[in-house]
């Protein structure tokens, strides 16, 4: 069968043969940046259509169809419209931080790419703290945003950074326990482990109800950790003009925009790979019959659907409901969704000493 | 209360008042220095009861300016019409914010296109020109070459 | 390397909402202090589009001075013209024949519709909705249509004359009304799916702002924003004009003075201006759509003024006449400058947020305000 894992074992035995260990090993990683920066590239163009796309299904118009065929070439057009612009500076922004924090928001998207398994055989690193380092990582991308707002030197900026530091701070918490009760299931942090215990079902149908719960609390933690609608107080357009990124422009203000959208698309990729099997088919018990046909479809197209499906509910998410307030966003987290995830850990905790899951 | 019974009302509470008919509502004139008291008592007066000040405006006469307050109670359905003479040269009269708050507005519009002065008023500001903008537009002797447009 | 940031002596943050600000809605300047996020003081700005067309209206005849009006409230143009028809009517004694004032109301209540189209989803984008907005106005283009063949314009009609309407309805304009009445009776209902029962909106909305009764009356506020206080104020009811009186509609009163029930009170208007379109499309009588008048109007001597009810509350139209062909002094009293006034009252103490849910619920047309 074909798969990814031939086309990199084959650069792998072609670079061992060629060059020496280390030369080999640097280029490994030259190729890896090189494929995670051109991911990042295409990925930002293909959501940005997608969002436009999904709005304006939802929103009873056409969305753009203007530039290339059925106006798939918007975003690249944005993009370059983008690239052209001039990069203001505020007289009053602390420089240095103004300029380095699109570029910690970025490269914290970035370094959460390694540990996600695109396919089968196919991740960057394997590491066996897979999904601490996951949690971890994305933490790092609030202090960019705290920089940007604070940097500015804009009130409605300021604003838009405290707000998203707290609304991060708080998410996380949730977020990060209903990562837990998979963890506790499946006794592994490391991602390929996840994966593989998932082979003969995935976790939102094997750990019955708690998995659901934690995935309800996981889709929605996410969606305010990338302040998305209805979270997207960070933001929030029609209070504080564009929150954070108020004085941003050209490709500054780019690199925030890819920053949310790879975001959106590394949380998906998580949530799909704890709750959903990854890259793993849909299997059914020993269907043996069933299950084969569904290997038939490649892994990658596996993830990929997957993750794209939870894209499109958050992108759902965002044109369907109204922001919160600051005030209503906390109380949902300290006073529902956090005793929820936590009594929901305990639940999990005894499913998986008592073996009730499947 | 029809305008006859309102006008004996009236003339109970201050026996200066003139009144205007064939108007469309009862009109009333104020000396200024009576309107303040007279205006609480229009407000307060359980039979008059005058809760709801839709319109607060200034005429300028070219001899005086007038100011024309439209009271009508909500309750008791009856409107009268307030004037006040106030002189050209140095316009003052007593603000009434305080006991219709929409007045607060009205009478800094008023402010800042007559040039007519609310003592006690909380914030007497221009409103709708700029700070530092010179003279009294909605007076009929101004004059402005460049933003003002006659046909 | 920071320059300082204006605060007050207390340390409360000072900030700029406007002139131009995504929910303002036009060149409104609102200064607020804030303490955190909670409003301590806010202090309106105006003026940023005054024309002083007051003063402009000094100089036109009484045929001239009823387009001027269109560019107040351009949300509500025929209303504000149909204001000024009426008060030089009034100067005039003039009837209008019965077509006319059918017509009148019936484009009165379709300029309802479309402001409240409006405003409907401009009010889900203040709460961070984007979809009402494009819903709200596939509806409103609509009565667009309507407006355009008859009256030749989308937005600043110019319909209405001294003496009736400036021409004949359209031949498709009973067609065309009838099919918007069927479309859009299935759209409020999904205009409630979209907003009024949404958790999130009813949370944003519901005791946020609050306006009491009495508040209402002293400020001055008319339409929608007093209706939702329990203020009874429609001026269709009170001082009816033309065959207001006639038709069978209710005011729509709600009791607690939040945004939710401003905003209810607007909902429930769609059903009510619907109503009276469905009273009157079939009853359109035949005749004259216009009163023979002269060729130069002179008020006599006097002073007149006149209400109507327009969507943001009631506009009043003071002529001050001289028995010239143009007016010597107007006053309109626009309801936005009323109910702007009261801004400060509602939203002390509440959220950045509330704000702007707030002024979405008071539905501010700033030409209006500034005149």
């Amino acid at each position: 069968m074909w798969s990814l894992s031939s086309i990199t074992d084959i650069v792998q035995t072609w670079l061992g043969s060629t060059f020496n260990p280390t030369i080999a090993l640097l280029l490994q990683f030259v190729m890896a940046g090189l494929l995670v920066i051109t991911l990042f590239a295409v990925l930002g163009l293909v959501l940005v259509f997608m969002e436009r796309k999904v709005s304006a299904y939802m929103q009873v118009r056409i969305g753009p169809n203007r530039v290339g065929p059925r106006g798939y070439l918007q975003t690249a057009a944005d993009t370059l419209k983008l690239l052209m612009k001039e990069g203001l500076v505020p007289a009053g922004a602390d420089k240095f931080l103004f300029n380095l924090a699109p570029y910690v928001v970025m490269i914290s998207a970035m370094l959460l790419m390694a540990p996600i398994a695109f396919a089968k055989d196919f991740q960057m690193w394997d590491l066996n703290i897979g999904v601490l380092y996951v949690s971890s990582v994305s933490s790092i991308a609030v202090i960019g945003i705290l920089m940007a707002g604070w940097s500015s030197n804009n009130k409605y900026s300021l604003l838009g950074a405290m707000r998203s530091g707290a609304q991060i701070v708080s998410y996380e918490l949730s977020a990060g326990l209903s990562i837990i009760s998979i963890v506790i299931l499946v006794g592994s942090l490391k991602i390929s482990d996840i994966i593989a215990s998932q082979q003969d079902g995935w976790w939102i149908f094997k750990g019955h109800i708690p998995a659901i719960i934690a995935f309800v609390i996981f889709l929605i933690a996410v969606t305010a950790e990338t302040n998305r609608a209805p979270f997207d107080l960070a933001e929030a357009e029609s209070e504080l003009t564009a929150g954070f990124h108020t004085e941003y422009s050209g490709m500054r203000f780019a690199l925030f925009f890819l920053a949310e959208y790879a975001n959106i698309f590394i949380v998906c990729a998580i949530g799909a790979t704890l709750f959903l099997g990854g890259w793993m088919p849909f299997h059914i018990g020993n269907l043996q019959a069933f299950n084969h046909i569904m290997d038939y479809i490649p892994s990658s197209i596996w993830f990929f659907g997957k993750t794209f499906f939870l894209i499109f509910v958050i992108m759902w998410f965002r044109w369907t409901f109204p922001r919160l307030r600051i005030d209503q966003l906390l109380n949902l987290e300290w006073k529902y969704l956090l005793p929820i995830s936590m009594f929901n850990v305990l639940l999990v905790t005894i499913m998986a000493i008592m073996k009730w899951h499947f | 209360m029809t305008n006859e019974e309102l006008k004996a009302k009236l003339t109970g509470i201050n026996s200066a008042l003139t009144f205007e008919e064939g108007g469309q509502w009862l009109n009333v004139n104020v000396e200024p220095k009576d309107w303040l008291p007279f205006a609480k008592e229009l407000r307060e007066n359980p039979e008059l009861n005058f809760d709801y000040m839709f319109c607060l405006t200034c005429v300028d006469w070219k001899t005086h300016l007038g100011m024309v307050y439209h009271l009508n109670s909500k309750n008791l359905k009856h409107i009268i019409v307030v004037k006040s003479k106030l002189d050209r040269n140095n316009p003052e009269i007593e603000t009434i914010s305080h006991i219709w708050r929409t007045a607060e507005f009205h009478e800094r519009e008023v402010y800042d296109l007559f040039g007519v002065t609310f003592l006690h008023h909380p914030d007497l500001r221009r409103l709708l020109l700029t700070d530092e903008w010179v003279g009294w537009p909605l007076r009929k002797d101004y004059e402005d070459p460049v933003n003002m447009i006659k046909l | 390397m920071f320059e300082e940031v204006a605060t007050t002596e207390q340390g409360d943050l000072v900030i700029n909402v406007g002139p131009q600000h995504p929910s303002t809605h036009g060149v409104l300047h609102l200064i607020i202090t804030l303490r955190g996020e909670t409003i301590m003081k806010i202090e309106p700005h105006l003026g940023y589009i005054h024309r002083s067309i007051e003063k402009m209206c000094e100089g036109l005849t009484y045929r001239q001075f009823v387009y001027v009006t269109s560019k107040m409230d351009y949300l509500s143009s025929h209303i504000n013209n149909h204001g000024c028809v009426l008060c030089v009517e009034k100067g005039l004694q003039l009837e209008v024949t019965p077509r006319a004032q059918v017509i009148r109301v019936l484009m009165d209540e379709l300029t309802r519709i479309a402001s409240h189209c409006l405003w409907w989803g401009a009010l889900g984008m203040d709460v961070g909705a984007l979809t009402p907005f494009f819903h709200a106005f596939r509806e409103r283009e609509m009565i667009n249509v309507i407006m355009e063949e008859t009256c030749g314009t989308r937005l600043t009609m110019n319909y209405m004359v001294p003496g009736g309407v400036m021409a004949d309805l359209h031949s498709n304009f009973q067609k065309r009304v009838k099919q918007f009445i069927k479309d859009f009776k299935p759209k409020l209902i999904e205009y409630d799916d979209l907003l009024t029962n949404n958790s999130i909106f009813i949370e944003r909305m519901k005791g946020v702002g609050i306006l009491s009764k009495d508040d209402a009356v002293s400020y001055g506020c008319t339409g929608p924003t007093a209706r939702g206080s329990g203020v009874s104020c429609d001026i269709r009811k009170w001082y009816p004009y033309e065959i207001y009186d006639k038709l069978n509609f209710e005011e729509v009163l709600e009791t607690e003075g939040d945004s939710y029930s401003r905003y209810m009170v607007r909902v429930r208007e769609f059903r009510q201006s619907l109503s009276i379109l469905e009273q009157l499309i079939d009853n359109i009588p035949e005749g004259d759509f216009q009163t023979k008048t002269k060729a130069v109007l002179k008020l006599p001597k006097g002073e007149f003024y006149s209400k109507v009810e327009t969507a943001r509350g009631e506009f009043g139209v003071y002529i001050v006449a001289e028995g010239a062909t143009n007016p010597y002094r107007i006053k309109f009293r626009s309801p936005g400058f009323s109910n702007l006034s009261a801004l400060d009252h509602i939203a002390r103490g509440q959220k950045i947020a509330d704000m702007i849910a707030i002024m979405g619920s008071l539905d501010f047309v700033i030409p209006d305000i500034d005149r």
